[in-house]
């Protein structure tokens, strides 16, 4: 027996599982066929919630790639379709969600972090400008002077 | 020198930690159904046990009702079936939707673990199921006297769910006319 055998195996049995969920489907025109890809790819299964409807083996999201194509053969636009999975299963199932106020803070998150950084910036920046710092008056100029003088002293 | 500037990014972390804490604890598999406060979807089904009786979701009209979705493969419908047994025994109306089964294993079902439907509707292709949104077996919608989804439980029905959310919903719904 050689010993690459059971990895070729193993390659085998794995790839062939890996093809297990996409079903063979015929379409008039590869327009359809490029929308069907695209809407399955952009839509939620709800069982195994970090998969696409495309990506995933399971039950459900095998039923909802036939309504898909059954929709898409019976003339429906992508945006009655995305409708009829977000009516039935809420906009969990789609992976861009939409601007809402309820996704406000999603959204606007991103936007206020780069605003808050740029004034942190903007406040760090201006107080390290020089001329930043007001002149000595003449007070602190002669107190200045001593202290100075004090040190040369002390070294000669 | 102590300044309440610097208490800032204390403030920033505390919220931040609190959000994921909460995040945490919210359980990912529970997606709220668009479908509460709407209309019952309509199907036109058989029935389970008699294939010439038809039963539509009129059926939901007139009373407070639950419908419980389950199948025979469904492993946590098994473990919550006792449950409905003893709240069907205790007055409350269940109707049951049979997904994605066949009719001899469920109706095998109902007669092994005992049958706690008024009726059993029954959907062997799952397309009732997609209507209803209906994504993880089992599922229970609370149904109100006009037809309208009120609740939908996510898994199985406890002893704990039941007692906090779905009796004290029933008994409001029983009052409203």
């Amino acid at each position: 027996m050689k010993a690459w055998l059971p990895g070729i195996l193993l390659i085998a049995i794995v790839t062939l599982s890996a093809q297990a969920g996409i079903e063979v489907r015929q379409f008039p025109n590869p327009q359809l066929e490029q929308r069907y890809h695209s809407l399955i790819a952009e839509l939620r299964c709800l069982v195994c919630q970090n998969q696409s409807l495309a990506d995933s083996n399971a039950d459900l999201a095998e039923d909802l790639r036939d309504e898909v194509y059954t929709m898409l053969l019976a003339g429906k636009s992508d945006r009655e379709i995305v409708a009829f999975l977000v009516d039935r299963y809420g906009d969990f199932v789609l992976y861009r969600p939409p601007v809402k106020t309820i996704t406000l803070l999603l959204w606007g998150a991103p936007f206020a972090a780069l605003i808050l950084g740029a004034f942190i910036l903007w406040r760090i920046g201006r107080a390290r400008r020089p001329g930043s710092v007001p002149p000595l008056t003449e007070e602190e100029r002669k107190r200045l002077e001593t202290l100075l003088n004090q040190d040369r002293k002390t070294q000669s | 020198m102590f300044k309440l500037k610097f208490l800032i990014p204390l403030g920033l972390f505390i919220g931040l930690v609190s959000l994921l804490a909460v995040g945490l604890k919210l359980n990912p598999r529970e997606v709220p159904s668009p479908l509460i406060g709407k209309p019952a979807p309509t199907f036109e089904l058989t029935s389970l046990q008699e294939p010439e009786v038809r039963l539509s979701s009129e059926m939901f009209k007139g009373k407070v009702s639950l419908l419980n979705v389950w199948a025979s493969w469904c492993v946590a419908c098994r473990q919550e079936h006792p449950y409905l047994l003893q709240l069907a025994r205790e007055g409350v109306l269940i109707y049951g939707l049979d997904y994605k089964d066949t009719r001899t294993a469920g109706m095998r079902w109902l007669s092994t673990l005992g049958n706690p439907y008024q009726a059993v509707a029954f959907d062997e292709d799952g397309k009732a199921g997609i209507d209803w949104g209906v994504y993880g077996v089992p599922e229970t919608f609370v149904i109100n006297k006009q037809g309208v989804i009120r609740y939908k439980q996510i898994g199985p029905i406890t002893p704990q769910v039941w007692k906090e959310k779905i009796a004290p919903l029933i008994a409001y719904l029983e009052k409203q006319p």
